[in-house]
């Protein structure tokens, strides 16, 4: 006991020491008379701040799956952002549309990205955001592709106040119930799923619908199940079976036999990564495919390849699709630059990435400081700001962007213009018109400092 | 929905189930009985088959061919694996074999990433066994349905070698008492060398015929694994009868717990080892010695 007390009162003492030390080095770095915005000396350290950005270079921590079930995401995902730090430190002309206010880097500082395997599990995301805080004071945090692991970052972002920009996550809690001050989410999740794609599949398949689910058993496949079960029971379907399951299944042939038996209309195949792609090529196997119409509410980068014509015919909400180029200049100038760099065109994990990090990079622009708090507040101001899709802006009240949701379908093999030619966009749903009001889900950000 | 004809359609799926989850034991619980090495790479090796048949597939569009090319890089990749590392650790603790073991599935696994990628594989069924077969009271894929008949096959060799031939009968004492087959004079060390072989085989042998069911992806065996494992301490650590009642009592909880309530199909996979732990230690068939 008297231990621990001693410990607390070394901690408290030893974070005064630093703050004082921070701010003594910082003033003695200036030149005398010179004023400069949001220097370190007129505010108290915090999170990695000043430490992570007082050096030429400041480092980003990435933790996406490389292994496990949503590997091949993960691995869309680290690309994405590897092209955008690429793109932030030579000033790439995208950038500078995206963002204008950038030279070279952010603020003139390097950009370093570090990577680490999650796994997509929240334990291993967070031990290796700790080492990367500990280690590197990065200046942000990214990566998830799993809603629980963005889940866990946002709580660690909160607690040790470093900015966190949510990669691929569809649960409506990481910026609902979960939603906290440092964190903040880019692409589209299960209730703008949900909205988006309801009217689309209504009209083609008719009301009064059967509808079977498979839902991946955490955060994201319970929030965007009940999203599109809530849309579509408003139009007169029911749910005749939920089929719940482990993440990383090895097999669906008993959750496909009750589906099978279950007389549906429809199947909504929640399941992601390569539990998606597993459990739709089971789908057909047993024949559930020629019985029912296959509906993917939460697109899954690559499902379309890997499941190799399976999506024919099928309707999924997305948050990018590489032919959007036709109508978005920015998307194809996206497309050119990663087609150059990786050899195919890009999916949405690397889209979502991207816009992530360029957007942060444009608000320390703007807020001309790393100052978090300060960061935050740029970013609440909820100024319309370009992206891919055109021009979007963040909610101060939850910090969601709201931007639009792609609908895309499925196109018959002898309508493909090229191998990757997998869609044809049937929609652009608006963010504004499918986003639940900022309080339904419980969202509380949390303090500043 | 419980109903008949989904409850008849289920208990016929969880044989399936359980007749690829009984193979895939089978090879674990040999080399355990035997060699007393828990082989935590047994998943891996599961998945080297499969990427070795897919490999085997594509340059002669051959499924028999890919069937026979996945069991035996496995057997070889088992039998070099078992003479160069594991057989360093016979006389090592328990928790060194787990650690090696557990190591060399890792390295298998990123070897294969590094050359394949992370994306999915497919290999199709032969084209006489694609499609979906009426049972009368349900539809099944037909390959599925030639899988039992396959995994039979191959249980029923694996049974003639370990009880009809003079090696199975040395592996078999050995499971009970290989100190004392050491000392009547048999050199242990090859008989551990060839058990490895077949439980490597075993494992590359379900990994190829299991391909056409699924995705093939480098990390496909740890959920396997995982299963395998729950299979070896229902049936009795070290049984090979024990691993194929365990693969089907396993195949059935997890098909008729996915009628009552899906999401429980897993949990009730463990809370049934944990039953037989509790009122069988040694598992329904295991025998003392080894558990």
């Amino acid at each position: 006991m008297a231990n621990n007390n001693h410990d607390r009162g070394f901690r408290i003492s030893r974070r005064k020491l630093l703050q004082a030390s921070a701010g003594f080095a910082g003033g003695a770095l200036l030149p005398a008379g010179l004023a400069m915005p949001a220097i370190a000396a007129d505010k108290p350290a915090i999170g990695t701040w000043p430490a992570g950005s007082q050096g030429d270079t400041v480092y980003i921590g990435s933790a996406s799956p490389r292994t496990g079930t949503y590997a091949v995401q993960g691995e869309d995902e680290i690309k994405g952002a590897e092209l955008a730090v690429e793109h932030l430190n030579t000033a790439h002309d995208l950038v500078k549309k995206l963002s204008p206010k950038t030279k070279k880097g952010v603020l003139g500082k390097e950009v370093k990205l570090l990577v680490a395997d999650s796994a997509a599990k929240p334990n291993q995301a967070v031990q290796a955001q700790q080492r990367f805080i500990t280690e590197n004071k990065i200046v942000l945090m990214t990566g998830s592709t799993s809603s629980a692991v963005a889940v866990a970052l946002n709580k660690l972002a909160q607690r040790e106040k470093v900015l966190y920009i949510a990669q691929i996550s569809g649960s409506n809690d990481t910026t609902g119930k979960d939603c906290v001050r440092y964190g903040f989410r880019q692409c589209f999740y299960g209730e703008m799923a949900a909205n988006a794609i309801g009217p689309v599949v209504v009209k083609a398949f008719g009301k009064n619908k059967k509808a079977a689910y498979l839902t991946p058993d955490y955060t994201y496949g319970h929030t965007t199940t009940a999203s599109v079960e809530n849309y579509l029971k408003s139009q007169g379907w029911t749910t005749v079976t939920n089929q719940v399951s482990p993440l990383g299944a090895p097999d669906y042939s008993s959750y496909l036999l009750n589906v099978a038996n279950s007389g549906a209309d429809v199947l909504i195949n929640v399941n992601w990564g390569n539990d998606c792609v597993l459990s739709t090529k089971q789908a057909k196997q047993f024949g559930v495919l020629d019985k029912m119409k296959l509906v993917v509410p939460y697109q899954v980068p690559f499902l379309a390849r890997e499941t190799g014509g399976l999506m024919e015919d099928v309707y999924a909400a997305t948050d990018y699709w590489w032919t959007l180029e036709d109508k978005f200049p920015l998307a194809k100038m996206f497309n050119e630059s990663f087609e150059k760099k990786y050899g195919y065109k890009p999916e949405w994990g690397a889209e979502n990435a991207y816009m992530g990090i360029v957007h942060w990079a444009r608000m320390v622009e703007e807020t001309g400081s790393f100052y978090p708090p300060d960061v935050i507040k740029t970013w609440e101001k909820g100024e319309t700001i370009p992206s891919l899709v055109g021009d979007v802006h963040y909610r101060p009240e939850d910090h969601q962007c709201i931007r639009p949701v792609i609908i895309v379908k499925g196109k018959k093999k002898a309508d493909m213009k090229n191998k990757e030619d997998w869609y044809d966009i049937v929609d652009i749903v608006p963010g504004d018109g499918v986003i639940q009001k900022p309080d339904a889900f419980g969202c509380k950000l949390g303090d500043y400092t | 929905m419980i109903n008949w004809p989904n409850f008849v359609s289920q208990l016929f799926n969880g044989l399936v189930l359980g007749a690829l989850l009984a193979l895939i034991s089978s090879g674990l619980t040999i080399i355990y009985g035997t060699l007393g090495v828990l082989n935590l790479a047994h998943g891996a090796m599961f998945m080297l088959g499969g990427y070795a048949g897919y490999v085997a597939y594509t340059y002669t569009d051959s499924f028999i061919l890919a069937v026979i090319a996945g069991s035996l890089f496995v057997m070889v990749a088992g039998v070099v694996m078992e003479r160069v590392i594991i057989r360093h650790f016979y006389s090592r603790s328990d928790e060194d074999q787990l650690l090696v073991t557990f190591g060399i599935g890792i390295v298998m696994v990123e070897v294969v990433r590094f050359f394949f990628g992370s994306l999915s594989m497919n290999v199709p069924p032969p084209a006489a066994l694609s499609g979906i077969t009426s049972l009368g009271f349900m539809f099944y894929p037909t390959y599925r349905l030639a899988l039992v008949g396959i995994i039979a096959v191959a249980l029923l060799a694996l049974f003639l070698v370990l009880y009809r031939t003079r090696i199975g009968m040395i592996v078999r004492a050995g499971i009970e008492d290989s100190v004392m087959v050491d000392s009547l004079g048999i050199n242990v060390y090859r008989v551990f060398m060839v058990v490895f072989g077949i439980g490597a085989m075993a494992a590359g042998f379900a990994g190829i015929v299991n391909a056409p069911v699924v995705s093939l992806t480098p990390d496909m065996g740890d959920s396997i694994l995982v299963q395998t494992f729950v299979v070896v301490v229902i049936g009795g650590v070290g049984s090979f009868p024990g691993a194929i009642i365990g693969g089907l009592i396993a195949g059935e909880i997890i098909s008729i717990t996915s009628m009552i309530n899906p999401g429980y199909s897993y949990v009730m996979l463990f809370a049934a080892m944990t039953l037989v732990l509790v009122l069988r230690p040694h598992g329904l068939l295991g025998s003392q010695s080894r558990a």
